[in-house]
């Protein structure tokens, strides 16, 4: 088993390469450079361009070297932590992102927890109670959670969220906790305008997910080894918990891995609509003016997140299923 | 103790209820075994079903009684009248009456230890700690022939062998000494020397016990070894009842009349035919020729010819820290030659490596080594040498006709497209031939052409089957594997089948290599056989030398443990012994195999072969 785990987190590595490549390539797929977009933008706001000092800019920054070698220049940062320099806010891209990304995770976590609690109660009631009032019930909200554009629910909650709680609109925390040291105050006020993203961001994975577990659990109650169970006389209850809900549970896990990148690519858009501190608007709008570092780093970000995500699930699915963590193999 | 007095349940459809039990009335008195006999969808799950108070939710008890008498509370009860979900019923439902399925394999949760399992009824219905639980389930374990009960108490249901997970379940339904015990065909799938083992066990704990036994099945020969009493369904209605040696002795209705003259015996005379409860017609068009067996060119040579063939299994298995390897020697050194248009048997347990040998001789399992060479009546085709163009020509050649016709089916092709793709995948004719072919070849299994667009589902699994015979013939090949095809088949809809093919044999001049764990049907439609264990060939001969007269002791043990649904031939159970007839190392001298005496065939004469040490003399056999 920890022979299973040790080459899970090798072949990792590779798939981490491939990515990088992939992202750096995509970057750099758009003619021009940064300082191309630049000059652009200057000259059409009027001014005028230091040739020499973009030729300087253009040296400094390996620009004008081959793209491999960019590319190589920019993985060796990366492994040793220097993750490149962003032209547009002229600052390392580290101290850019600080802050974001922690609230990025924050908002991705608790986005995760929230699906889980809806989507858990109602998957299973749904399925217990396939074809009644309730499910159906249930079941149109989920397709309009499914069906709902997530930037239209954002603007719809802020609304609601501002005329009924007075909540202030946009943004993660009150205007005078911005840039300020955190304290409990700060934190309360995080909590108070968390759930509206939260919402916007879970609603439609919850749908799924109740689609998903619903469709699971029917299967699982249908099995012959639910009958057994019920033949020695178990309370439906506890017949419930124990068997098509613990096998029902695989899945479940095995959900982590596609749950976070679609949790966080949902998060990117809502931060735009929504002017959260995430790190949302920045890749967009690092990804418009070709900010390549920024932008690159924030992918690989995602990335190293999501093969995270599915090694977790890979391990809690071995711990939960014996079929994975004792079963054999055998080569053809 | 159990009476049902005409329970009649309907299952609720779309918008009307379609009646699965109509007047069904017998009894149960404490003690005795009753056996519930007919072919499936004659309602003798949904009685047991009723019994247990777990009918599926879209089934209804329309009328009639179930009265059962609690021993522990001196009660007569109503089932059918009690709320399945209520306290009462949930005591009675595995503390009073226990079951067993049909299936050890998908009966079992996949993530629960085999200890957790077995004990829950314990816990739900007995006073006892938990420590007393775990002894009285290992106790229980022990009783039911587990090797190593403390261990498999910590076991999941994957690791074990199917006969084991079937101890695992009567393990489980025993543990708190129920006073009816419902079997449902418990030994359906197993092999004739575990499903013996099982049965004696059986036995022996009802005697033990003094519980009631409703045993569930279609094989008549495990009713007449086993019930006092038998009570025949047929479309869920009561056909029959009476003691088992009156029904089996001089049977009165025309269903089980007809039932029993289904089953293949070993007392068939030459040439008779099975009777089918329903007769199909198979009627062989234009387009489908035959192949006179004089005519091929050399016809002296044997058909395939397979020799020294092995296959050595990897298998990987770990915990957290460690993890294991191990070989399995699926075929061991193989040998053997099929003459053309006979029908080869292969014949042994499961796990003996029959399949795997299958699928070597068609290529879809690369074996370590070997040869296999297949004669086409001019010239001899190296098997394993061919490369992929070479392939696909042969294919035409040699077909396979599957163990499941639910899963070789496609559900989402109609008939039409799976009869059809064969002939599109070797380019074979234009649309009008590859018509009139479909529709001749549905002929040829007796099915309507009519029915060519519909889909697998309609289908019941004997026609199923016969859509998997009429693919496997549509290339017109010359030599047909049939791995098992009729093991999934009731016992009346098997006679259908086994005939046809027996038909198709001699219409088409095929040559057939039929693969099976029946006995009983190996010797109905095979030639000559071979006997498989372990992935060695134990012992082959012609059919009836081989029935008249086995040699090697796993070959005997076989035979001894086929139960036969004539009274005058009883199981002897008291010769039924533990695993030792499977284990080569446990067979007597000469016929020993413990890996480091080579061995080899003894030719006993008109080609009856026998495996035992190298430079043994047929003296040596006597004893």
């Amino acid at each position: 088993m920890l022979h299973y785990i040790l080459r899970r987190i090798l072949t990792m590595i590779p798939t981490l390469l491939i990515i990088s490549m992939l992202v750096f390539v995509i970057i750099q797929l758009p003619p021009g450079d940064y300082l191309e977009s630049h000059i652009a933008e200057l000259q059409s706001q009027g001014e005028s361009v230091d040739e020499q000092k973009i030729q300087f800019l253009r040296e400094q920054y390996g620009l004008d070297k081959p793209m491999l070698q960019q590319y190589w220049y920019w993985l060796i940062g990366m492994l040793q932590g220097d993750f490149g320099y962003s032209f547009e806010y002229d600052l390392p891209v580290t101290e850019v992102v600080g802050d974001r990304l922690f609230l990025t995770v924050l908002i991705s976590i608790a986005t995760i927890l929230f699906t889980w609690a809806v989507a858990f109660p109602i998957g299973i009631y749904s399925a217990t109670h396939q074809y009644s009032w309730g499910d159906y019930g249930l079941s149109t909200l989920g397709f309009l959670g499914l069906a709902t554009p997530n930037f239209l629910l954002a603007l719809v909650m802020l609304y609601l969220a501002n005329v009924y709680f007075g909540t202030s609109i946009g943004g993660l925390m009150d205007p005078e906790y911005i840039d300020a040291p955190w304290s409990l105050d700060k934190v309360l006020s995080i909590l108070e305008h968390l759930w509206i993203p939260v919402v916007v961001i879970g609603t439609s994975g919850t749908a799924g997910m109740i689609r998903r577990l619903r469709a699971n659990l029917l299967d699982e109650l249908q099995k012959q080894y639910v009958t057994t169970g019920r033949a020695k006389g178990l309370p439906p209850g506890k017949l419930l918990r124990k068997y098509p809900l613990r096998v029902a549970l695989n899945f479940f896990v095995a959900d982590i891995g596609n749950l976070l990148p679609t949790v966080i690519s949902g998060a990117e858009i809502v931060a735009v609509v929504m002017s959260l501190p995430t790190t949302g608007p920045i890749l967009l709008s690092a990804l418009q003016s070709q900010d390549m570092y920024l932008a690159g780093s924030f992918l690989m970000f995602l990335a190293l997140l999501t093969v995270f995500g599915v090694l977790v699930s890979d391990i809690l699915l071995a711990l939960l299923d014996p079929r994975i963590r004792l079963g054999g193999s055998a080569n053809k | 103790m159990l009476e049902i007095n005409q329970l009649a349940v309907d299952f609720r459809l779309q918008h009307h209820a379609v009646p699965a039990l109509m007047d069904v009335s017998f009894s149960v008195d404490p003690g005795e075994t009753v056996a519930l006999v007919g072919e499936s969808g004659s309602g003798k799950s949904v009685t047991s079903q009723a019994i247990m108070g777990i009918l599926p939710t879209n089934a209804e008890i329309r009328s009639g009684e179930i009265l059962f008498d609690n021993p522990e509370t001196g009660q007569r009860i109503d089932i059918a009248r009690l709320d399945p979900e209520s306290a009462q019923m949930r005591q009675i439902r595995g503390g009073n009456i226990s079951i067993i399925f049909q299936e050890p394999m998908t009966s079992l949760s996949p993530v629960h230890t085999i200890g957790d399992q077995v004990s829950e009824a314990l816990f739900l219905h007995r006073d006892a700690s938990y420590q007393e639980g775990l002894k009285l389930t290992e106790a229980m374990l022990k009783h039911v022939g587990f090797p190593d009960p403390a261990r498999a108490l910590r076991m999941y249901p994957f690791e074990l062998s199917g006969g084991l997970r079937q101890r695992a379940m009567i393990a489980m339904a025993m543990i708190t000494h129920p006073s009816l015990l419902i079997a449902d065909e418990p030994t359906t799938a197993l092999d004739v020397t575990i499903q013996a083992r099982i049965l004696k066990l059986v036995r022996e704990l009802q005697a033990e016990l003094g519980m009631a036994l409703l045993l569930i099945t279609h094989d008549l020969g495990v009713v007449s070894n086993m019930a006092d009493r038998v009570v025949v369904m047929y479309h869920g209605r009561v056909m029959e009842a009476g003691p088992l040696q009156q029904l089996f002795g001089d049977p009165q209705h025309d269903y089980l009349k007809a039932l029993m003259h289904a089953v293949p015996r070993f007392d068939l005379e030459p040439g008779e035919r099975l009777v089918p409860v329903r007769e199909i017609k198979s009627e062989a068009g234009a387009l489908i020729k035959q192949q006179p067996l004089d005519q091929v060119a050399d016809a002296g040579a044997p058909h395939l010819s397979v020799s020294e063939v092995s296959k050595t299994y990897h298998l990987h298995r770990g915990d957290w820290f460690s993890t294991e390897s191990r070989e399995l020697l699926a075929v061991d050194r193989v040998s053997l030659e099929v003459e053309r248009g006979e029908c080869f048997g292969l014949v042994g347990e499961s796990g003996c490596g029959k399949t795997t040998l299958s699928k070597i001789i068609m290529r879809a399992v690369t074996p370590d080594q070997g040869e296999i060479i297949y004669h086409d009546g001019s010239r001899a085709i190296d098997v394993r040498a061919l490369d992929n163009s070479a392939l696909l020509e042969f294919r035409r050649k040699m077909q396979f006709i599957f163990q499941d016709p639910y899963s070789a089916l496609n559900p989402r092709m109609t008939v039409f497209d799976i009869l059809r793709e064969p002939l599109v995948v070797h380019e074979l004719g234009d649309m009008d031939y590859q018509r009139e072919m479909t529709t001749e070849l549905m002929r040829l299994v007796g099915l309507d052409p009519r029915f060519l667009n519909r889909y697998p589902h309609s289908f019941s699994g004997g026609q199923r089957q016969r859509i998997g015979i009429a693919r496997a013939l549509a290339l017109q090949p010359d030599l047909i594997i049939c791995d098992e095809p009729v093991s999934a088949l009731d016992v009346s809809i098997q006679a259908q089948v086994l005939n046809l093919l027996k038909d198709l044999q001699q219409e088409l001049g095929l040559t057939l290599v039929f693969i099976s764990h029946n006995l009983a049907v190996i010797n109905y439609i095979a030639n000559r056989i071979a006997v498989m264990c372990q992935g060695r060939i134990v012992e082959l001969a012609p059919r009836d030398a081989l029935f008249a007269n086995p040699v090697h002791p796993y070959t005997r043990a076989l035979l001894s443990a086929v139960p036969h649904p004539e009274l005058s031939q009883p199981l002897n159970f008291d010769a039924i012994t533990e695993g030792a007839a499977s284990e080569p190392g446990q067979w007597p001298v000469p016929f020993t195999i413990d890996g480091l005496t080579p061995t080899e065939f003894m030719a006993l004469g008109e080609g009856h072969y026998v495996r035992v040490a190298s430079g043994s003399k047929p003296s040596d056999l006597a004893a």
